[in-house]
Parts: C-alpha cells; structure tokens; sequence
C-alpha cells in the first residue's frame, strides 16, 4: 500500500522533512500502526513519533483517531495539536 | 445561508468587511464579529513577532465543517473567517470571524462556536520568536475545555 505523508509544525521541524511518498507492509493497517512503524527509523523518528508524544493526526485531510484504517493513496499527516486562532 | 472562508498572508480591513457582509440583506438585524490579535506578551515571554503555519487544503475543509455545523445549530444568514497565515507582529490582525442573523443572541452564540472550534480543529501552528529564541506554541487546556462545553446539552 503507497501513503502520502505530511508533517507540520514542530513534527516537520524536527524530522527536517515536510513530506514523503512511501509504501508500507501489510502489517501496517491503521494510523496507530503508521506511527509505530515510522518510529522505527533512525534518528529523529522515534523520539520525534514516540507513544508519549502528545500528536494530532489526519487521513485525507481530515483529523481522526489513530485507529482509522489506512487506505491505499491516502494523505496521512502528523502534527502537534494546533494553536491558531 | 451562505459562508466564506480566506486563508491570506495580507491583512484586512474589518469595517469594509462587515459591509461587504451584510450589503443588500435586510433580513439582518444582527451583526457579531471576533477580530483576534497578536500580543507581544505570551506565557511570560516578550513576543517580538510570529509566523503562522497552516495546512493547505485542510484548513479551508476544516473551517469549512466548523461553519456546516453552526449552521446547523442556528438561524445564521451569513458567515465569514479570514485567517492570515505567514509572518505577523504584535498588534496585527490574525483573525476575523462575522456572523449576521435577525437577531443577536444565535449571532453572539455562533461566532463564538466558531472561534472554540476554531482554536482546537482547524490546523493553523503559531511559532513564536521571543528573547530566549524563537519557540512553537503549546496548546491551551482552555482551549479544548472551551470546546467541549458546546457538546453538553
């Protein structure tokens, strides 16, 4: 399955990377199990995705839970939660 | 009922807003606004200026679902936000958010649904740049508390 990935904000800043293209093993089905899976890079990844982490998600624009199911093409996007207004 | 939504780097001018708002509807009898600014004090730091990061494409459906729902909740004609996104200095206008309606009380509830939902679901990030260096806004308790009151019925 290909995803497109997008990070803001302070998740953007420290991963150094705004987006991405990837394709994911089966096993990978829902958000919670993107974010674990990413976690397992190197570098920045697993402190940056880590479960203590306090991150907003969306799926094809729009904010979910991390139990949302992945589907193939989707736009799945982390970021903190938001501070406009 | 009608809505409109602007994500911008430039500024507004509220008064020409609130008119171009409500020309040519004499249905309204009411006409509620928030204009949210920059403040050069935040969480005991001087602030000297900030730059507003959002979500191209999400925003605008975000803002736009915010607005379905006050719709569904009140009498309302017409609704507008503008939100600036970029870099901005204290005192600048951030946001503007108008309601009209016949009558003030759905117009006062509305415009302040939209900006609770506002500040918790649409995907804007303040970055701040202060003496100690420049830092990422956290979100506010108050602010999710502040959303979740329009759910209690």
């Amino acid at each position: 399955m290909k995803l497109q990935l997008r990070f803001f904000a302070s998740i953007r800043e420290a991963l150094g990377v705004s987006q991405e293209s990837i394709s994911i093993p089966e096993s990978v089905k829902t958000i919670a199990d993107l974010r674990v899976h990413l976690s397992e890079r190197s570098g920045a990844w697993s402190e940056v995705l880590a479960q203590d982490k306090l991150l907003r998600c969306a799926f094809n624009q729009h904010m979910v839970d991390a139990s949302t199911r992945l589907e193939d093409g989707a736009e799945v996007a982390f970021f903190p939660p938001v501070t406009g207004g | 009922m009608s809505s409109s939504i602007r994500i911008q780097e430039k500024d507004f001018d509220v008064s020409a807003e609130i008119a171009a708002l409500r020309k040519g509807d004499p249905r309204v009898g009411a006409v509620v606004t928030f204009l949210g600014t920059v403040r050069d004090m935040n969480d005991g730091s001087q602030v000297k200026g900030m730059t507003l990061e959002h979500y191209p494409g999400m925003t605008e459906k975000a803002l736009q679902e915010i607005l379905d729902q006050a719709a569904t909740r009140w009498d309302l004609y017409k609704m507008l936000v503008i939100h600036r996104v970029g870099p901005l200095l204290p005192e600048d206008q951030i946001v503007l958010v108008v309601v009209t309606s016949a009558h003030r009380g759905e117009a006062f509830a509305a415009c302040e649904f939209i900006m609770d939902y506002l500040k918790t679901a649409a995907p804007f990030w303040k970055k701040e740049e202060t003496p100690e260096g420049a830092r990422w806004v956290d979100a506010r308790v108050a602010d999710d508390a502040a959303m979740a009151r329009w759910n209690k019925k």
